[in-house]
Order: C-alpha cells, then sequence, then structure tokens
C-alpha cells in the first residue's frame, strides 16, 4: 500500500498482532482490569491504550485486547484472571488486520465511507467503535486527535482499503485544487 | 435511513442493523393445538401505528433489542432491553 508522506492524510497497514477476545460477568470484571494493569475495563464506546496493550469496548459484556505480535499468553492470563464460569477468552489474532489512518483530512477520509458521527462533539481520542466502512464491518478507534485505527477481516481487507485510498485520493484532489 | 438507538451503543443509521420481526410473541408449550402453534409461527399483528419490534445491531455490538416504531411516520418513540415491557422503557 502507497504511503502518503507529506500529506493531509496518511494510511498504512499496522503490523500483525496479538487479538484476545472475551466476555466476561459483572463479577470478573475487577479481575481482568487487574491482570491488564488497567484502573477498570473500558466503559461503552470508549478504549484504553496502556503499557503497549489497546483494550476496547465492543459490546455490554465484551471487550477485545490487542497486545503486541506473538504475546499468546495473553489469552491464559486473562483466563485465569477471569475465572472458567465467570466468561469466555479466545485468542481471534488472525481474525483482523489493522491500517491506521492518520493526518489532518483523516476525518474527512472516513466522512467517505463510514457513517458513524466522528465529529469532536460525538466521538474524539479514546472513542471506539464497531460499524460499517462502506458495506464492510470494521472496528475504528480514535487513538489520538488526527489518527484512527481500523480493525477489519482479512477477506475484506482489499475492499476497505479501496475505498479508504479513494477518500484519500479525494481530499488530495481537493488539497491540490486549493493551492 | 432510519436513525436507530441501540440501548447499547447508542444511535446508528440502519444498514448497521438486521430486523426481527414483532417483538414480545411468546413461545407456546409444544402441547398446544395446531391452530395455535400456526398462529404463533405465521399470524403477525400488521398495526397502522405504533409497532414493537424487534432489531439486532449486527454491525455493531450484536445484540438485540427492542424499539416502537410508528409504521406510518417511521418515528422512533422507544428503544429497550428484550427484558423490558415497552410500557416501563424509557
Ligand atoms: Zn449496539
Amino acid at each position: 500500500m502507497a504511503d502518503s508522506e507529506g500529506m493531509a492524510v496518511r494510511l498504512q497497514s499496522l503490523p500483525q498482532a496479538t487479538q484476545v477476545g472475551f466476555r466476561v460477568t459483572l463479577a470478573s470484571q475487577m479481575s481482568a482490569a487487574n491482570a491488564l494493569g488497567i484502573p477498570a475495563l473500558p466503559g461503552v464506546n470508549r478504549f484504553i491504550g496502556a503499557g503497549g496493550l489497546l483494550v476496547l469496548w465492543l459490546g455490554p459484556d465484551e471487550w477485545l485486547l490487542i497486545a503486541p505480535d506473538g504475546m499468546v499468553e495473553w489469552e491464559s492470563r486473562l483466563r485465569n484472571a477471569i475465572g472458567a464460569d465467570q466468561g469466555a477468552v479466545v485468542d481471534v489474532s488472525a481474525n483482523r488486520v489493522g491500517f491506521e489512518l492518520s493526518g489532518p483530512a483523516a476525518r474527512d477520509v472516513l466522512a467517505s465511507c463510514c457513517a458513524l458521527d466522528l465529529h469532536p462533539r460525538a466521538f474524539g481520542p479514546g472513542g471506539c467503535g464497531q460499524t460499517l466502512i462502506a458495506k464492510a464491518q470494521v472496528i475504528l478507534a480514535q487513538t489520538d486527535l488526527e489518527t484512527y485505527r481500523i480493525l477489519v477481516r482479512p477477506s475484506f481487507a482489499n475492499y476497505v482499503a479501496a475505498w479508504l485510498e479513494d477518500g484519500v485520493a479525494g481530499v488530495q484532489g481537493h488539497a491540490k485544487a486549493d493551492l | 435511513m432510519l436513525l436507530i438507538r441501540c440501548p447499547w451503543c447508542g444511535e446508528r443509521e440502519e444498514t448497521e442493523f438486521r430486523y426481527g420481526g414483532q417483538a414480545h410473541i411468546a413461545t407456546p408449550r409444544s402441547d398446544v393445538d395446531d391452530a395455535s402453534w400456526a398462529r404463533f409461527l405465521f399470524h403477525r399483528d400488521n398495526p397502522a401505528g405504533p409497532f414493537a419490534e424487534r432489531w439486532v445491531h449486527i454491525h455493531g455490538c450484536r445484540r438485540w433489542f427492542h424499539i416502537v416504531r410508528d409504521t406510518l411516520t417511521h418515528d422512533i418513540t422507544r428503544s429497550y432491553l428484550p427484558s423490558e415491557s415497552p410500557e416501563d422503557a424509557g
């Protein structure tokens, strides 16, 4: 994928990561947070980044842990913390690949293909959501003011990248026209 | 395009959801007569007005929930959990 250096927006694919999905009862959520080294599991539509880990809220009792590639021990660590009868922990590392979209125009690019309200009054750094880019399901997380991480199932990755690249080309076309 | 409030995720576009038909249909006991079973399987209300219906946030949190939607105006007056009744939902 072409990186667009020095432009208003830049799209790049992220390296492979360890991903662990977990569902956990209210009773064991504190234990899970302790194991992850965070004060509490993130609330609705939020994620927490700490110590090289990302923990994303996916649903009322469901989260996704993203850790550096190869840290497969997180699956058993979380399972031990949660307890066998208090939830489910599954390594889903192969389930999704990641893109990062960054730059002042990143939100404009997403506006071309994603209906989620990303305006600062509704979203912002620390926000995440499961939604659609064009017709493909994605997990979207805003990691800072101008950076978004997009997780997509591998078979939809080219499709999503094509939509994002089209949005990037559109934004850059406007930028050139403004000169 | 409807803007539907998922009770967990908040307002999202209709394309993130799938429709699940009329809400609050109780499954009858398996020993009811054929007519009652057929009514359960095939008969649904079709009001011109407020209608309690099931939706699933299929591209979001993947949870089922209920809304009350006016079939004439598409106004959605309530969004609530399956464990709630349309009356006590806010
Ligand atoms: Zn939802």
